[in-house]
């Protein structure tokens, strides 16, 4: 444990060293808040005509701006996550660091779940960011605060399967730019499978929007505790870090 | 301390390192000296548990390098070809995560980075950035970062390759210093350098065992015949090589005489001659015919030069070149 703990301070302190953390939280910073101007003005102008029309219930905030903010954030995520985890094998690859790392009285799982834990962080730092955006809803609004925190828990969730993913491919290469790509293609092939279901039942289909994030993604979204969609996640989570150590192995047995 | 037998490991297409076996005992210094691409870093990388072998085996303080692994890593301090360094990390902060690393308690590091840094001579760059350090510096905070928990054995790949003469110099004398606590194998293909730190040498050529020995028995193998450069010129008038020549050939003890280089009056020979003292009378002949001596040294024997003796093969590189890399 406190192996796992030594190597997730080296990464964030190389995360946090670098610009890199800076860059990647100031350009979200910047999304985000452009989606929530966007969707809030959107929202204030849609429930002044409703008002106008004489619709007499108040419009619900968690529905209509909640969700497809988190949405919005959800797809930002997806271009972010190769460029958190591309760094993390391929770097030490390139720098022979790897070499220290292997040498140290220290085992793969370690290095792995500290690697791993330390692109959950600073994704989580992203998510945070967005979260001050909604604290103003509180002060002006009352939504319901349970949803907004299941959405939260999801898209955490799964960022921690892609960034498994992520962290898995940056094991191939020794090439930082390779490694964001394929993840990128991975993540987004993942994301769009579910796509299938809506034009064909058949087992394969079934099979290929089971496996796709899209799929599970929905019932936290909609802020519904989900227990299957959860077992997803946390596997896929598993089987991108378990890949990663069979990675890790082979690199010594061929390199 | 480290006892091989057998080591082998093989690729795809060609196998890297055949069927070695040695043995060095706890405190010695020890040179791995090899040609690239003998397999010196392949042995290396097994000794230090990064690659498995593929047969034979390799043990450290006792401990099988495939087997008790982790029992291995905390024993051996292991300096890479190219220092293991993280461009955005300080160089404190670099230590005290090595060490942290290692395995050393919070206290515990507090004193051997500080004792590190003194041995190595970077307490001067202690707050840099890695990345910004010159080579000699980086070398240094490599082998800081090998020492960190005081090893019972350091491995060391190519220590001094990239640095400046006094660069050299100054990391020999700090390997050799580190002799007596630890147990050092340092590889290197320049054979200056296992003369001055080492006491023991393994030779390998192509993956395969050539020779283990002492150093002095090694000198004496590749020194059966020793070997003169000199350079002999002539004031005001022409000199005739080929008169020098025979007059040279005519020393007693001279085996062979090779005129290597002429011009500007000057000649230069390779005298080689059975061991002895023959610089007296070659100096006195040479003058004595009129001619002056400007330059009479022993020629230094390179890396390829051993490996001719030693294997019967002949020499890959060029001579110019061997001698080159033997004193560089």
């Amino acid at each position: 444990m406190r192996n796992v703990w030594i190597i997730l301070r080296k990464e964030l302190r190389s995360y946090f060293v670098s610009p890199v953390a800076y860059l990647l939280l100031s350009m979200f910073a910047v999304i985000f808040g452009f989606f929530f101007w966007a969707q809030l003005n959107g929202f204030i102008t849609y429930a002044m005509e409703m008002q106008m029309r004489g619709q007499m219930f108040p419009m619900n905030i968690n529905e209509s701006l909640i969700r497809p903010l988190l949405a919005n954030v959800r797809v930002t995520g997806l271009f972010f996550i190769p460029l958190i985890t591309m760094r993390l094998f391929a770097e030490e690859k390139r720098t022979g660091t790897i070499e220290l790392l292997a040498t140290s009285p220290i085992s793969d799982t370690e290095i792995i779940l500290g690697k791993w834990l330390a692109a959950l962080t600073l994704y989580g730092c992203l998510l945070g960011l967005t979260a001050l955006n909604f604290l103003f809803l509180f002060k002006y609004g009352r939504p319901d605060w349970k949803p907004l925190v299941i959405g939260y828990l999801g898209l955490l969730l799964e960022a921690g399967a892609m960034l498994a993913i992520g962290t898995f491919i940056s094991t191939l290469t020794r090439n930082q730019i390779i490694a964001g790509a394929v993840t990128f293609a991975a993540c987004l092939l993942l994301w769009v499978f579910e796509w299938v279901s809506e034009f064909d039942s058949a087992t394969w289909a079934q099979v290929l929007s089971y496996a796709s994030v899209t799929t599970h993604a929905q019932s936290f979204a909609k802020g519904l505790l989900s227990l299957k969609d959860a077992v997803y996640f946390v596997s896929t989570i598993f089987l991108g870090l378990f890949l990663t150590a069979r990675s890790l192995e082979s690199l010594r047995w061929r390199s | 301390m480290i006892k091989v037998t057998d080591l082998t490991k093989r690729y795809a297409r060609h196998t890297a390192v055949d069927h070695i076996s040695f043995e060095v005992h706890k405190g010695q210094i020890v040179g791995f000296l090899g040609p690239n691409g003998a397999g010196k870093t392949t042995t290396m990388r097994m000794l230090t548990c990064f690659l498995p072998p593929t047969a034979g085996s390799a043990t450290v303080a006792g401990f099988d390098v495939l087997e008790q692994s982790f029992e291995v890593k905390r024993r051996i301090g292991y300096l890479p070809e190219t220092p293991p360094l993280y461009p955005e990390m300080r160089t404190v902060e670099y230590l005290q995560f090595v060490g942290s690393l290692k395995g050393l308690s919070k206290s515990e590091l507090a004193k051997r980075v500080g004792y590190v840094c003194d041995r190595c001579a970077i307490s001067d760059v202690k707050d840099k950035l890695l990345g910004k350090l010159s080579k000699g510096y980086r070398q240094r905070v490599g082998l800081a970062q090998a020492i960190i928990h005081n090893p019972d054995v350091l491995i060391l790949d190519e220590p001094t390759s990239g640095l400046d003469p006094k660069q050299i110099n100054d990391t020999r004398e700090l390997i050799k210093s580190l002799a007596g606590d630890h147990t050092i194998i340092l590889s290197t293909h320049i054979l200056p350098e296992v003369e001055q730190t080492c006491e023991q040498v393994i030779i390998i050529n192509k993956g395969k065992l050539v020779a283990t020995d002492s150093v002095s028995n090694l000198q004496n193998r590749a020194r059966g015949a020793e070997s003169l450069l000199v350079e002999v010129g002539a004031r005001g008038g022409n000199i005739d090589p080929a008169k020098v020549q025979s007059r040279i050939e005519l020393v007693s003890g001279v085996t062979r005489v090779v005129l290597k280089n002429n011009r500007d009056n000057r000649s230069v020979f390779e005298v080689e001659s059975r061991k002895g003292l023959v610089r007296g009378d070659l100096a006195r002949s040479v003058v004595e015919a009129g001619w002056d001596l400007n330059e009479l040294r022993p020629a230094a024997i390179s890396l390829e030069e051993v490996f001719l003796q030693l294997t019967g093969e002949p020499a890959a590189v060029p001579a110019e070149e061997a001698v080159a890399a033997g004193v560089k």
